[in-house]
């Protein structure tokens, strides 16, 4: 029996002239664009100068700024009010105000005060930018006090030496943090998506009473429903882990037989989900919009854009009913750490009970009665 | 006979008068017809109206990239002074919450592995007498760089920290050269994450509902065979794909509102500039939502392919390519190019103008024209391409 609707599922899936061309398309789509999208670093932050010192000190200074290669200079005004309308227009992110007498009183007085103005819209870009100028401006005070000798004749100059250290990811790529969680988002997608459209399909085109007046089990049925996914699930996995390694020489440090196991039980838990939202559904349109919005809410809490530890407590609680973020965790653990399953032991309970409970839900709330 | 012509006359004049009053009403009563489809789906109702809830406040409180009380150990074999303040001041900022201190470089070394340790703060030792005296003290930073976002921002916070403590000394011992920054944030001084994400979130949600909505809801008709029945009906075909956007424009419009009342009064993120103009500017982005959901129903013809464009052409562009998440001027130029063409991309530029940072309209005139060139064409498209597919 079961042979029998598998032959069928498969005819369905191969001779759809959208979906084989979408499980290839889409992942080789998606990882070879988000990586390159997906990237907090803030550099090219583009910088207003207002100048009233006119002096060699200030231009230094400007020089230096716009070398340390954060920051581009794209706007100079003439006074602080012209320098923030760039701002208002998004020519500027940052605006530097160089007093008058800047020079003098640095080298008469011996400190002086200047002005920074960040647009703060988008508070970590703000927070950084203002960040890297304060250290840039230190590093000129130093530079100052370097050439004039100065320092020996005061008091010793207290300079604390800050090493950073990057472990695990030396290079701070932020490819090897993206790649390997965008394959779950794939994954999902893929294996979430076309399962909550397949059984309602059935029911839209009338093909499930049919269905419903064979001897076939509820059992069998979703069996066959979720088998060929597994499937799509492995050649979307495979295809990607050759995308990583191809376009970004991403190999895994573990291995990748780990990966397989845990993918394998993941993509029956999504799928099995998606199923019981296409059980529940009565038009596509139904279905696809309630999967929308879980996959949605699920993809914004499984700490693919954003950490999980910068959430707050109640939302990190609610991570922890989520399938994607156990994936994920093992994706970026195995690629980058290289664990072992004996590492996760957790993350694979936690993927093997959302799998049963999926897909038992999926088979109870099958009902053959209309 | 004279009878039947009798009857045959009147019938004719019913017809006649029929016609005449369903010309007058009859586009209202499509209009009608689209709201009873909508309104009598009770799941994708709740869900239209709920998703911008669930999503403004899973953006406002929980989905955030600023970095908060990240646990950090300290390894101090100097325990003096200065590294004492120096963690006291790590540990009071919001930054940094200090969860352990470690005797050892092996003990360091287990805690790491073990996880859920952001940061390590290695002091070297005599820190304060090699500060005091030879002007020169080193200090590690060891982070966790399986996030190197987070490690970045982690090493760039701490380093501002200590900087405040250096400049401290500076002060007391009277250096020479001293250039105090004083820093002025602006638009948003307690830079609050929502306020970056309110205009990504409006622009995600009026897309979705209303390019997806419409693509599907018509495709939905050919799909079923009622477009025939549509397409006979004494209205013109124009009207019968308005009768399908105004009940979506409706609902976007109600979207829009709680969208905004709750960013005022939940998230406090309040709306500084002119409130007239940006219902413009969000009725402008609504309708080129609409028309790019008519151009991908004249392109597809089942519901399962107007969804998959859906969700390629127009989710992940609007979640990666607008600027909602990730800043655009970091990306390489093909893909800062590529953002051009998406239309949220200007939207979310206009209203974080005109809502956030409260400037006139004058100041978002490059996003609006934009947007305005972008409605033009994508319905003279689709016109085009929705009279071929009559014939």
């Amino acid at each position: 029996m079961l042979k029998y609707l598998l032959e069928k599922e498969f005819k369905q899936l191969l001779r759809n002239k959208f979906i084989p061309r979408m499980i290839i398309m889409f992942p080789i789509l998606q990882l070879l664009i988000f990586p390159w999208a997906a990237n907090f670093e803030i550099n090219n932050i583009n910088l207003s100068v207002v100048d009233h010192d006119h002096s060699s000190y200030s231009r230094r200074l400007i020089q230096k700024i716009v070398s340390s290669g954060y920051f581009q200079l794209t706007d100079v005004s003439p006074g602080y009010d012209r320098a923030l309308q760039s701002v208002e227009k998004n020519k500027a992110d940052v605006v530097v105000e160089i007093p008058r007498n800047f020079e003098k009183e640095l080298e008469r007085e011996g400190h002086v005060k200047l002005l920074i103005a960040a647009n703060t819209v988008n508070g970590t870009k703000g927070g950084l930018s203002t960040g890297y100028l304060a250290n840039i401006i230190n590093g000129f005070a130093s530079d100052l006090r370097q050439e004039s000798g100065q320092a020996s004749r005061a008091s010793v100059v207290p300079a604390i030496d800050i090493v950073p250290y990057y472990r695990f990811n030396p290079n701070l790529n932020y490819k090897v943090f993206m790649v390997p969680a965008l394959m779950v988002l794939v994954l999902t997608m893929l294996c979430g998506f076309l399962p909550a459209l397949n059984i309602v399909g059935e029911k839209e085109a009338g093909t499930m009473e049919q269905i419903n007046v064979t001897p076939v089990s509820k059992f069998t049925f979703i069996l066959a429903k979720l088998l060929p996914f597994w499937i799509i699930g492995t050649i979307v996995i495979t295809l990607s882990f050759g995308i990583a390694w191809l376009v970004y020489g991403l190999i895994p440090a573990g291995h990748l037989s780990t990966i397989y196991l845990f993918v394998l039980i993941y993509v029956l838990a999504i799928s099995g989900f998606g199923l019981v939202i296409s059980n529940y559904s009565d038009t596509i349109q139904q279905a696809m919009f309630v999967m929308y919005f879980f996959v949605m809410v699920l993809i914004m809490l499984s700490g693919l854009f954003t950490p999980i530890n910068s959430m707050p407590a109640w939302a990190q609680d609610i991570t922890l009913a989520n399938p994607l973020r156990y994936l994920m965790q093992v994706m970026r653990l195995v690629y980058l750490k290289g664990s072992g399953i004996a590492d996760m032991l957790p993350q694979l309970g936690a993927l093997i009970g959302f799998a049963v409970l999926f897909n038992g839900w999926a088979v109870l709330s099958y009902k053959k009665k209309s | 006979m004279k009878i039947l012509n009798d009857i045959a006359h009147s019938f004719r004049l019913l017809i006649i008068n029929c016609s005449l009053l369903i010309k007058r009403s009859v586009f209202l009563v499509f209009v009608q017809k689209e709201f009873y489809h909508i309104f009598r789906d009770k799941r994708t109702m709740l869900i239209l109206l709920g998703m911008p809830v669930v999503q403004l406040i899973l953006f406002g409180f929980a989905i955030t990239n600023e970095v908060k009380n990240a646990k950090i150990v300290v390894f101090d074999s100097s325990n003096d002074d200065a590294t004492r303040r120096i963690a006291r001041q790590l540990d009071a900022s919001q930054y940094f919450s200090v969860v352990r201190y470690v005797k050892s470089q092996q003990e360091l070394k287990q805690v790491f592995q073990d996880g859920n340790i952001s940061m390590a703060v290695v002091f070297d030792e005599r820190f304060n007498e090699n500060l005091l005296h030879t002007g020169k003290a080193q200090l590690q930073l060891l982070t966790d760089a399986t996030d190197p976002n987070t490690a970045t921002q982690l090493v760039q916070y701490a380093s501002s920290i200590i900087g405040d403590y250096q400049q401290e000394l500076m002060e007391q011992n009277k250096v020479p050269y001293q250039i105090q920054p004083e820093v002025k944030l602006l638009y948003n001084p307690q830079m609050k994450a929502a306020y970056n994400f309110v205009p990504g979130v409006l622009g995600m949600i009026l897309m979705l509902i209303c390019a997806m909505m419409t693509s599907i809801a018509i495709v939905r008709e050919k799909e079923l065979g009622t477009m025939e029945i549509l397409l006979v009906s004494p209205m013109k075909p124009i009207y019968i794909i308005l009768a399908k956007a105004i009940p979506y424009l409706t609902l976007s419009s109600i979207n829009l509102v709680t969208v905004l009342l709750l960013s005022i009064f939940v998230l406090n993120v309040p709306v500084a500039g002119s409130l007239f103009w940006l219902f413009l500017v969000s009725l402008l982005f609504i309708l080129v939502s609409l028309s790019i959901g008519l151009l991908v129903s004249t392109l597809v013809n089942s519901q399962m392919a107007a969804m998959l464009v859906s969700v390629l052409a127009m989710m992940m562009p609007v979640i990666l390519l607008s600027g909602m998440i990730y800043p655009i001027e970091n990306m390489p130029p093909v893909l800062q190019w590529a953002s051009n063409i998406v239309p949220a991309r200007w939207y979310i530029s206009a209203v974080k103008g005109l809502m956030i940072k409260g400037v006139g309209i004058a100041a978002v005139g490059k996003e609006v024209t934009v947007l305005c060139v972008m409605v033009v064409l994508l319905i003279t498209v689709s016109m085009k391409k929705f009279k071929i597919r009559l014939e």
